[in-house]
């Protein structure tokens, strides 16, 4: 095989990446507050229309931007409000999410644009469209380093830098800030927090909100940055393959960016591998690399990973004693 | 010492009601300066509600909180903090993979960001472990610490949120005796300090030990405030239960037979592969109470749960009825005449989401008088649990309740009244009353003992000396997995207590 196609599969490994960094981070919010989030995907997918919606009536990518995030924040506040305000059962409330998420984008979508649910198209204007780093195009063909810059380093959209940068924000706001702090805790032992005097109510809903910002740049980044609108079901399960990155990872900030970054390549290196042959084997059916996340996600949430613990008060809601 | 005129505490006729209980009534208490104040009374008398009505958790339906003088309305914890109140619960309140230091800051971290409060944290732990001799390193995790340091982080805890007055929940349910003794002096020095302090036990021996004031509760209502000097632990006990108790067990000599449980050679390892029990020998015979005594963790746990078939053993023989039984599982053991009151009825003994009559099986359930073929017979079940409640007087008497809303010495008489009633020639029992209020006590104390009576074999494991020592003919003491001893019941406390120390043999 051509050995410049690394730099190729890294680059879209980046691209491939970005809406599990958001999402994995946005479960990590929730998840860490003791609140399942199994709705993730729909949160994704309910934002990722309104983003498309926004940005073509208006030709502002920002305003698809602030519309994506919105709605998935409402999202989460039904959910808070099932899950913390009335302590519904956290899974029924998420899947209950997805499912909405899935028919109602879909029904608004023919409704709004008789296009088979799909949003119009929208015009580069109205996209977040490829910043090219100074010196980029200069450098493309000086050397793998050269490469590695143009291809990997430069050449994404403002949402993929935000998504790097949302990491180590995510790690400063749970370990260096009261917030953080607090939240953790609520994960661990709503009692503790509530003796101490905080509301495990107000701290569990501000958590929801974190998860539904992060997951709205998600969303957006699906059809208003990836994609030049919105598809039906276009989040494609990559809602639970974040879940999943989350467990790998063990809830923690860094430990996330780097599974989404690999369950990323494998994605890549699927769509790499179409049409290739393998050296000694031939032409594989590109389902077998297309099912690779999936393959690894199965052995390592089997035990691989080590004793994954979750945040003990996950998926349990707080009730005063009695 | 001596306590200034206005009093740290004042409740007003504080009343409670949680649907038809009646959890507190019209109660008033003073509580001195200074003072070590201890509240006694059964499980379910209401101590721990009106404890919680002081530290906000709840609100009282009726009645006024005076703090030094002022009246002071508590609506929420953090309220109960400002006025200076400091709380440890009896399941602790800390958040267990976090470290001392964070355990500590929680609610009051001094800022958006972490940094400045975590070093003025520091710094005050350094001073609160000089004023009151409260060792604990702050970098510690909470679950790699024992429980009695867990306790003293929640004392931390309360003290670095300026608590003048604490409030000490059951304190000594999970410590060992050492630990235990430890609190009291750590106590006696917060005292000492000008501190005060709110002991809320079913211990008549604790009060005793360490309090300045008694004050006893009983079926919601406070019944009567002693000082401490003036009063009996004879006096105390018949206050909480409000007729005259026993506090020993009468019984006649023991007549033991034949050998019902043969143990040789015994050894168990743990889940980690630690060996907890090692090379234990012993006999039970028909007719005898053997008693088990020792510190929680050298090893009677894995003893039991090797006897009645939960772990396997890593070597060894048990003999019941000289067949070899090592290895067998709980359901053979069971048809063998082995009956089991395990130590702990949440976890082993109880489905808490059942309702009673289901409870009253579990375990015998395949037993063909319960059932029909592959259908369980409700109604057999049911006549079956009513005859129990009857017989062992479990309160409320409804079978169809579940398990979780009855007290604990009501959820214990459920486990103990299914075991016995079974007729077994062999009972294991451990720790038979944890948590479990006097009068329950008694009861489960006087079955027991009929049992021996009745000429069945009963190994007993508990923690609490005083109950080995009442019900035991014969005590055997366990230290680090062995038998370091046997002693007859008449043996001094001082004496098994070294031992249980593994000074002395």
């Amino acid at each position: 095989m051509e050995n410049l196609d690394l730099i190729s599969i890294l680059g879209s490994t980046i691209r491939l990446s970005i809406p599990l960094i958001f999402t994995a981070l946005a479960g990590l919010f929730t998840e860490r507050a003791g609140v399942f989030d199994i709705g993730l995907e729909g949160k994704m997918l309910f934002s990722a229309f309104a983003a498309a919606v926004a940005a073509f009536m208006t030709g502002s990518p920002w305003i698809g931007l602030l519309a994506g995030i919105t709605v998935s924040v409402l999202i989460s506040l039904i959910h808070g409000f099932a899950a913390i305000t009335n302590r519904g059962n956290q899974i029924v409330s998420g899947v209950a999410i997805n499912f909405l998420a899935s028919g109602l984008t879909a029904v608004l979508g023919q409704a709004w644009f008789s296009q088979g649910g799909r949003t119009p198209p929208l015009a580069a204007t109205a996209r977040f469209t490829e910043i090219v780093f100074p010196y980029a195009n200069e450098l493309r063909d000086s050397g793998i380093l050269g490469r590695f810059y143009a291809n990997v380093i430069s050449g994404h959209n403002i949402l993929t830098y935000l998504a790097f940068l949302a990491v180590p924000a995510s790690w400063w706001v749970l370990y260096r800030t009261r917030f953080g702090l607090r939240l953790r805790a609520v994960g661990e032992n709503p009692g503790a927090v509530d003796t101490a005097g905080i509301s495990v109510t107000f701290l569990r809903y501000r958590a929801t909100i974190c998860a539904g910002i992060l997951c709205g740049c998600a969303g957006t980044y699906l059809s208003v940055a990836q994609s030049a609108g919105f598809v039906k079901d276009m989040s494609a399960g990559k809602g639970f393959i974040a879940l999943a990155a989350l467990i790998f990872a063990k809830w923690r900030p860094v430990p996330v960016m780097l599974a989404c970054l690999l369950f990323g390549f494998l994605d890549a290196f699927a769509n790499f591998m179409q049409g290739k042959s393998v050296p000694g084997i031939g032409e594989v059916p590109v389902q077998i690399f297309q099912a690779l996340p999936y393959v690894l996600t199965c052995v390592l949430l089997a035990g691989f990973i080590g004793v994954a613990r979750p945040p003990k008060a996950g998926g349990v809601p707080y009730v005063k004693e009695r | 010492m001596s306590p200034s005129p206005t009093p740290a505490i004042e409740l007003n006729g504080i009343d409670k009601k949680f649907g038809a209980v009646h959890a507190n009534r019209n109660i008033h208490l003073t509580v001195a300066k200074g003072s070590i104040h201890g509240i006694i009374g059964e499980n379910g008398a209401g101590k721990s509600t009106l404890m919680s009505i002081l530290y906000g958790f709840y609100h009282a339906d009726a009645g006024s909180i005076r703090i030094n003088g002022k009246d002071t309305v508590i609506h929420d914890s953090q309220a109960a903090i400002s006025a200076g109140i400091g709380m440890v619960h009896q399941h602790f309140m800390l958040v267990e993979n976090f470290s001392v230091l964070e355990n500590v800051i929680l609610g009051v971290e001094g800022g958006a960001l972490l940094g400045k409060g975590v070093t003025g944290a520091r710094a005050a732990l350094k001073r609160l472990e000089a004023d009151y001799g409260l060792e604990v390193d702050p970098d510690a995790i909470i679950e790699e610490l024992p429980v009695g340091l867990q306790q003293r982080v929640e004392i931390l805890k309360a003290l670095y949120r300026g608590a003048e007055i604490l409030i000490l929940d059951e304190p000594t349910g999970v410590l060992t005796p050492a630990e235990a003794d430890h609190l009291f002096r750590i106590l006696g020095v917060l005292r000492d300090q000008g501190k005060t302090i709110l002991l809320i036990t079913h211990k008549l021996r604790e009060i005793m030990a360490i309090t300045d004031t008694v004050s006893v509760m009983r079926r919601g209502e406070m019944v009567a405030t002693r000082r401490t000097a003036e009063t009996t632990v004879e006096e105390l006990a018949e206050l909480m239960v409000g007729r005259r108790v026993l506090l020993r067990v009468d019984k006649g000599p023991a007549a033991p037979k034949e050998v019902v449980l043969s143990v040789r050679n015994l050894t168990v390892k743990d889940g980690r592969g630690v060996t907890m029990v090692d090379n234990v020998s012993f006999d039970v015979r028909a007719g005898e109470v053997v008693g088990i005594a020792g510190v929680a963790g050298n090893g009677q746990s894995e003893l039991l749960e090797a006897i009645t078939g939960i772990r396997k053993p890593a070597s060894g023989e048990i003999l019941i009825h000289g067949q070899p039984v090592a290895g067998f599982d709980a359901a053979r053991l069971r048809a063998l005449g082995l009956g089991h009151i395990p130590e702990d009825r949440h976890h082993m003994g109880l489905v808490l989401n059942f309702e009673e009559s289901e409870n009253s099986v579990l375990g015998y359930h395949r037993d063909e008088r319960y059932g029909r073929g592959p259908l369980l017979d409700l109604d057999a079940c049911r006549d079956d649990a009513k005859a129990k409640i009857e017989k062992y007087d479990i309160r409320p008497p409804n079978c169809r309740l579940k398990t979780a809303n009855f007290s604990g010495g009501n959820q214990q008489k459920i486990v103990v009244a299914r075991e016995i009633e079974r007729d077994p020639a062999l009972l294991v029992v451990g720790q038979p009353t944890r948590g479990v209020d006097i009068g329950a006590i008694e009861f489960i104390h006087r079955r027991l003992i009929a049992m021996r009576d009745a000429d069945k074999a009963v190994l007993l494991v508990s923690v609490e000396l005083d109950e080995i020592r009442s019900l035991s003919d014969r005590i055997l003491v366990m230290f680090a997995g062995h038998i370091v001893g046997e002693k007859t019941p008449d043996t001094g406390e001082q004496t098994l207590g070294l031992m249980m120390a593994g000074i002395a043999a």
